[in-house]
């Protein structure tokens, strides 16, 4: 199964993006093959559309889960459509920190 | 003066399938046959009220919308399917005016919120800590979730 996190930088040290559709990179981890994949978000400065167009990319991945902190109302309609699981985590976190919890559980 | 605009129609999930074909000799030999398009609002309607079992009520308020909107659906819905089983004609499930959501969760493990995309199934552990301490975060009256 992949998960997708939204990062604020390409290193498994920097922090959970707060937003999903324009965060820096994502961050796509595979639970299975335990690879990993930095993904520069061409959206970070786009007007508007960059919630849908992040969408796309997630799902052209085989995403089935995204770790973030806001999604937009726009893009709640389209995972729920396509069955792409949203969690939202409050506070502070790395990606390293999201990926060992993915693990234990 | 431009008409009313719709309200957008809930809808839990897209049907397993895209439509139906009748089967028979007569149907095969006539290649031409029309197709009838039913919403996926109407296809809903018809699952809220005779696969659950709701009355027009309870059905309406799950859509988001009227409950004589709800009614004018349902009739559309069955009126529809009757003439597509008497004229042997196919159905086709899409389009329509509907957008879809699902129910969220809190797990207190990790603080964490989550959805439920896959509606079928119960959610008994938090995706991302494997805690079982989750509930379900209850909806606000206007159907949307809580800003959190």
């Amino acid at each position: 199964m992949k998960v997708a996190i939204t990062s604020t930088g390409n290193s498994l040290i920097s922090k959970v993006d707060q937003r999903f559709g324009r965060c820096a990179y994502f961050v796509i981890y595979d639970t299975v093959t335990k690879a990993m994949e930095f993904i520069p978000n061409a959206g970070i400065h786009a007007e508007e559309g960059a919630g849908s167009a992040a969408v796309q990319l997630i799902a052209s991945r085989k995403v089935e889960k995204i770790v973030s902190v806001e999604f937009g109302f726009k893009v709640k309609p389209l995972l729920d459509s396509l069955k792409i699981q949203m969690i939202s985590i409050k506070g502070e976190h790395t990606v390293q920190e999201i990926i060992d919890m993915i693990e234990k559980s | 003066m431009s008409p009313r605009h719709k309200r957008i129609r809930k809808i839990l999930n897209i049907p397993l399938m895209k439509g139906f074909k009748p089967y028979g000799n007569q149907i095969l030999q006539e290649e031409k046959r029309e197709l009838i398009t039913l919403y996926y609002e109407e296809y809903e309607a018809i699952r809220l009220c005779d696969y659950e079992k709701k009355n027009h009520c309870e059905a309406s308020e799950l859509m988001q919308i009227s409950r004589p909107t709800f009614t004018r659906i349902y009739a559309d819905a069955r009126e529809k399917i009757a003439q597509a089983l008497v004229e042997g004609k196919q159905i086709l499930i899409e389009g329509g005016k509907v957008y879809f959501d699902s129910d969220w969760y809190h797990c207190s493990g990790c603080t964490c919120h989550f959805n439920n995309p896959n509606k079928e199934q119960d959610v008994l552990v938090c995706p991302l800590c494997g805690g079982k301490e989750i509930h379900k975060v209850e909806e606000t009256k206007t159907g949307c979730v809580k800003r959190f």
